[in-house]
């Protein structure tokens, strides 16, 4: 079964004059362990496709099962606990929360969803930025960090409920080129392991090290 | 929950001088609340108090709510009659069948006092004072007013072994200038003429007693009002002042003439206080509205500063419910670490009004504020102050948990 599926997928903007076509029939399927990169020009709906894949966004037509379940199905409570339970995000901007150390921003997730007793939740916190190459000072506050590092601390957040899916959007636009690989080499290694992810990326380089790519144009897929 | 806690603490750790505006004006609002509280409800139970132990709680008088219906109405009671210039005919006033009166009320479980009351001239030397004569039957006065232990000269016994004995209120005795054992020249309206000696001194503490009221034997003032055998007034006492409404109501179904509780009595007072009590709502009412601007004002602020937070707790999966506790979490902390230094400012307050000394005279004398030290104003307080936290959180917190996390990612980028 695919860990996410689309028919269909679309989404109109109708707040101005006249409706914006964001993203339009979008028919995919993903399968467990793929690292899939959604690339196009700006403006092509890349980042409003993964929105929606994310279930930050509700399509205005067509269907998204994530994990076999119907999203349209789902309130607004049920998507939010299918976003914590299923779902790791990682955005350009970091979003780490500036008044928690870096070790309390990585156990929020585990925090909300409340299964792990809070020395586990600190221990798998800690263990999650080591293997992301933060050794050490985890007590540090998001603003002590360098912008590469901030990114890292980001993405063991996105993996602290351990996910089903990583979804990423342009999680190296902010970063230059060293940092970039750096990232994208956690995204490799964690896919080798089995570790769903979808990122979208405007750079062709980084791209061409996943697995499979999803061009956008105008907000449909093309080739 | 824990973790909504932690958040609402770190946004309020951020603002720490916000945070401490937004306490300080919950605090202000309870504080004053408190103190005001303390000083009128202190102030307006000692005067009802006064009143119940000093004044009948239910007066029988010689009058009747409805004047009587002339001749010509009762004959014609739907014409169109109008009369001017009527003289009342002359007749004796007082309780008619007073002896009935009293009689059924021996059997009743309330202490009655026949009086008569009525008005004369107190001349001493050459001074001049009006004021009311209460003719009083000592022993069953004793048992509807406390007037005996009011007297702090002489005694309510000294009117049965004194001839002509006169008990006046300290007030009154101070503007005739007599004491304990001095001569008063009293003259009645009917223009009787009487020496009586002054055998007692009383001090209520309610300012228009002590002021303007005098007692003597029934007798004399029978005597005085050319009234042989009459009473104007029965006074009663009732195990319960919070029914003399009631009871007074059924006294006047029963017997036909006015009965006056209490309350009806100093009826101008205790509206006066009403008037005050919904003055002091309304200002600190207004105080913590203000407050409650406070905290509106911090939560939007944090809201607004904290957009991007919100966005990521959104997309990790913390739901609509838990962003709007973020919020409201703080607002209730304003709103409860207010209330907690309210309860303390107000405290101080009571205290420190308490401690000013300083002789006053209006509805009562006094040396000094008096402070009613209840705990009901604290939790109405409290109440006013959590409620209004409450909805000021409220309002930007339902704003914040709508707020739409693609918006603000895209924003951010």
């Amino acid at each position: 079964m695919p860990v996410l599926q689309t028919r269909g997928l679309t989404r109109i903007l109708r707040d101005g004059p006249q409706p914006v076509p964001l993203v339009q029939d979008i028919d995919l399927q993903v399968e467990a362990g793929e690292f899939v990169a959604i690339t196009g020009p700006s403006g092509s709906g890349k980042s409003s496709l993964l929105y929606l894949l994310g279930l930050l966004d509700t399509p205005t037509a067509g269907e998204l099962w994530i994990d076999g379940q119907d999203a349209a199905r789902l309130s607004a409570t049920e998507l939010a606990r299918l976003r914590l339970t299923r779902l790791g995000f990682v955005f350009q901007f970091h979003f780490l929360l500036p008044e928690f150390t870096l070790l309390q921003n990585v156990m929020i997730p585990m925090q909300k969803l409340g299964r792990l007793e809070t020395q586990e939740m600190r221990e798998r916190a800690a263990a999650l930025l080591v293997e992301l190459g933060l050794e050490t000072g985890h007590d540090k506050r998001p603003d002590q960090l360098s912008g590469g590092q901030r990114q890292r601390v980001a993405i063991a957040r996105a993996l602290a409920n351990d996910p089903l899916i990583l979804l990423a959007d342009e999680p190296t636009g902010n970063l230059d080129s060293r940092n970039g690989q750096i990232v994208f080499d956690i995204f490799r290694r964690l896919a080798a392991r089995g570790q769903t992810v979808i990122t979208v990326t405007h750079d062709p380089h980084l791209a061409a090290q996943t697995s499979r790519q999803i061009h956008l144009v105008d907000g449909r897929i093309s080739g | 929950m824990g973790l909504v806690l932690e958040l609402a603490l770190g946004h309020l750790g951020q603002r720490k001088r916000q945070t401490l505006v937004s306490v300080a004006g919950v605090a202000l609002g309870v504080g004053f609340f408190i103190g005001m509280m303390a000083l009128m409800g202190g102030f307006q139970k000692y005067f009802i108090t006064q009143v119940i132990d000093s004044w009948p709680h239910i007066i029988i008088k010689d009058e009747f709510r409805e004047p009587a219906l002339q001749p010509v109405f009762r004959v014609y009671p739907q014409g169109a009659v109008q009369l001017v210039s009527l003289k009342p005919r002359d007749e004796l006033k007082g309780i008619r069948n007073a002896r009935e009166i009293l009689a059924a009320l021996e059997d009743s479980p309330y202490a009655s006092a026949p009086t008569l009351r009525t008005q004369v001239f107190y001349r001493y030397g050459s001074r001049e004072v009006a004021a009311t004569l209460v003719g009083i039957d000592p022993k069953r006065e004793m048992q509807v007013t406390q007037l005996a232990r009011d007297i702090n000269q002489g005694s309510l016994d000294a009117l049965y072994s004194t001839a002509n004995g006169v008990i006046l209120g300290e007030g009154l005795a101070k503007k005739l200038g007599v004491g304990l054992g001095d001569m008063l020249s009293v003259t009645s309206p009917v223009g009787a003429v009487l020496k009586m000696k002054v055998v007692g001194i009383f001090n209520t503490g309610v300012t228009a007693l002590d002021n303007f009221e005098s007692y003597s034997l029934i007798k004399k003032a029978q005597v005085l009002a050319a009234r042989a055998n009459v009473i104007n007034q029965v006074r009663l006492r009732i195990p319960d002042v919070s029914v003399a409404r009631q009871v007074a109501q059924e006294l006047e179904n029963r017997f036909g003439y006015k009965a006056e509780s209490w309350e009806e009595s100093y009826s101008n007072v205790l509206g006066l206080f009403k008037v005050q009590n919904g003055v002091m709502y309304s200002a600190v009412g207004a105080i913590l509205v203000v407050a409650a601007f406070g905290i509106f004002n911090i939560i939007s602020t944090v809201i607004n500063e904290k957009r991007r937070d919100i966005a990521i707790l959104k997309s990790i999966g913390l739901s609509e419910g838990d962003i709007k506790g973020v919020f409201m979490i703080q607002g209730l902390i304003l709103g409860l670490v207010g209330t907690l230094l309210g309860w303390a400012l107000g405290y101080g307050l009571t205290e420190m009004l308490a401690s000013i000394r300083f002789n006053m005279e209006g509805f009562v004398r006094t040396q000094g504020f008096i402070l009613d030290r209840g705990l009901k104003p604290y939790g109405v307080a409290a109440l006013f102050a959590m409620l209004s936290a409450t909805f000021a959180a409220w309002l930007p917190a339902r704003k914040a948990a709508r707020l739409n996390p693609v918006d603000i990612i895209r924003g951010a980028a």
